[in-house]
């Protein structure tokens, strides 16, 4: 019987089986912010074990609200801050060189196929793009990770959903996970791997597939997956040239990790993409999805761009491309938020901060911000926010808000009517 | 600390309550767990509840229906059910991360099936309902007005465990 990719990279890092059932998995990045990471810390000095298993493999940002906005989130960083540097951990990214967790790390070169990834925070299933096993997690799991390495998971099944056909002009990423996440439902996927394949896939940027993989928790599952192909190389080839005689040896080494064809799924879902149409959320859970067209005029009060699922260069490129020429409507704030320091000059250098800045848009530092209704965007009672963002929680980006979840497209041109607009009408 | 897994149920009678509704991001700038305590529940969308009210300030169990605690990886939400003395939660189904969070920090998240919690809400229809569970036996004991009702529940082995030594940090730092 073949194996997914997800039982292979489980066969592979499996440190023990303490009970039938249960698979402790020795792990190759632990990932920390400033959030979930200051209690692990306490927590650790509490106990007399303030240690970490591997100061190369934990990496740390602050980025959920930064630079901080009071003396709380001051004292977060400062304890995330003082953390890093009394273990010497060697990447940790302060005021200046931080951005989104899920941008960053990736950007940066540290998730590999065949990778096990923790995570304090939901959204780490992103990295399952680069064909790693990657999970959110809890503090005591976190708290875990950096103390011994290692992560208890029951063995998940995997659904493999295959998109099928290709993407429709004005049709993205965004569109195609709402649209998944509305067919699975919230609890859809749960403990389950989500395993994304397809022409549709195949065809995919890195950045693209990262958006699909980020929503992956949204149906519930432990983690979305990519098989790791020539995208995949391309995207790492600056990090991990010196460790492959040419790109092609990469590829075919990273084949390794892709599930065989006999492989068992727990289930097998087929999508044509083809006749797919924009999607967008309405009331307060991310399966509530409909086409944007029948959500169409619907007011809102602010628009943002961003966060970990939209935030990334080529959606900010959609957007932009959209924007450019156009003003956005009076009765709305539009607020970008560029994922990365990187992701930042890059939009300076070719022009897309300042189509933003002439639309009307208030450009922020890359921060996780008004996504969680922390800082920088924060809605009041009432307001409506048309979001790149991920969750459409009640209060999600504020008590009393409504949140309306869609690609970047969708909300340039929202931004530009004022009113739920389907970008390919304007 | 001995953890008693036994006093009043309070009924949230809705699927997918999320970890935002059970403690808002607002409060995770804070880094103690004593001090989340004034905020469980506070933006759960629920009619007839009220986040201030007597009956849930009294209950020591919560019972609830599918995909309990989705959303947010966010700890915080078992925490603040642990500062204000809830140390079990019984639901038809719960979301990973927050199951195992539960687990992690010795505490309870019990699942029943459907007819099972749907016997419970009935039963809730009658006054109070107070619960009393037995971990080593998988024993639910349910009682209202001297009335009882009997349920046995799943749990993995290593669920138990460290439910049982107190929680992942010393059970993992012990073996590995
Ligand atoms: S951008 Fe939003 S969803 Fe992503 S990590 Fe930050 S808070 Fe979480």
């Amino acid at each position: 019987m073949g194996k997914t990719i997800a039982e292979k990279i489980f066969e592979s890092h499996l440190r023990d089986e303490p009970f039938e059932g249960t698979k402790v998995l020795d792990i190759d990045r632990v990932l920390c912010h400033e959030i979930t990471t200051p209690v692990a810390i306490a927590d650790l000095e509490w106990r007399g074990k303030d240690r970490v298993f591997d100061n190369t493999k934990i990496k740390a940002v602050i980025d959920h609200v930064t630079p901080s906005k009071d003396t709380k989130t001051a004292i977060q960083a400062k304890m995330l801050r003082d953390w890093a540097r009394r273990h010497d951990l060697q990447d940790f990214f302060d005021v200046g060189r931080n951005g989104v967790c899920h941008a960053l790390f990736p950007e940066k070169g540290y998730i590999r196929p065949g990778f096990t990834v923790i995570m304090g925070d939901s959204h780490t299933c992103t990295h399952g793009a680069f064909g790693a096993f990657a999970a959110g997690v809890g503090t005591t799991d976190l708290e875990v990770g950096i103390l011994k390495g290692v992560c208890a998971f029951r063995e998940p099944a995997t659904i493999r959903v295959n998109l099928n056909g290709c993407l429709p002009e004005g049709v993205f990423a965004k569109d195609v996970i709402l649209y998944v996440i509305g067919q699975l439902g919230v609890n859809g996927a749960t403990d389950r791997v989500i395993e994304f394949a397809g022409p549709v896939v195949d065809g995919m940027t890195m950045e693209a597939r990262m958006t699909l993989c980020n929503m992956a928790i949204e149906a519930g599952g432990t983690c979305g997956i990519c098989m790791p192909d020539r995208v995949t190389v391309d995207y790492l080839w600056p990090f991990i040239q010196n460790d492959y005689v040419s790109k092609e040896a990469a590829v075919a080494d990273f084949a390794k990790w892709h599930s065989d064809a006999d492989a068992e799924y727990d289930q097998v879902l087929d999508f044509n993409i083809s006749t797919l149409a924009p999607q967008v959320t309405f009331d307060y859970k991310p399966d509530c999805v409909k086409n944007v067209v029948d959500l169409a005029g619907t007011p809102v009060d602010q628009v943002y761009i961003g966060t970990c699922t939209n935030g990334r260069i080529e959606d900010l490129r959609i957007a932009a491309q959209i924007l450019k020429g156009r003003r956005i409507a009076d009765s709305v704030r539009g607020i970008v938020s560029p994922a990365t320091p990187k992701i930042f000059s890059d939009a300076l250098a070719e022009g897309i901060i300042q189509i933003f800045m002439d639309a009307g848009f208030c450009v922020t530092n890359p921060t996780c911000g008004a996504c969680l209704g922390m800082s920088n965007g924060v809605l009041a009672e009432g307001e409506v926010c048309a979001s790149t963002s991920n969750r459409n929680f009640n209060g999600r980006m504020g008590k009393g808000g409504m949140v309306h979840l869609m690609s970047p497209a969708t909300a340039a041109a929202t931004a530009i009517t004022g009113v739920i607009t389907d970008a390919r009408s304007l | 600390m001995e953890k008693i897994f036994k006093g009043p149920a309070i009924f949230l009678d809705r699927n997918d309550i999320n970890t935002d509704e059970i403690i808002p991001a607002k409060y995770l700038t804070e880094v103690t767990k004593e001090a989340l305590k004034p905020y469980m529940l506070e933006d759960l969308k629920l009619e007839g509840f009220d986040p201030r009210g007597e009956t849930l300030k009294n209950a020591r169990v919560v019972v609830t229906r599918e995909n309990f605690g989705c959303g947010s990886s966010r700890e915080h939400a078992p925490w603040v059910f642990e500062v204000n003395g809830v140390h079990t939660i019984i639901g038809q189904s719960y979301a990973r991360i927050f199951r195992q969070n539960m687990f992690n920090g010795g505490m309870l998240a019990i699942e029943l099936p459907k007819e099972d919690i749907d016997a419970l809400f009935a039963f809730s229809q009658q006054g109070e309902v107070t619960i009393d569970v037995d971990v080593e036996a998988q024993q639910i004991k349910a009682c209202c007005g001297g009335q009882c009702q009997d349920f046995s529940f799943e749990i993995s082995a290593f669920d138990k465990a460290l439910v049982q030594s107190g929680g992942w940090v010393e059970f993992a730092d012990a073996r590995y």
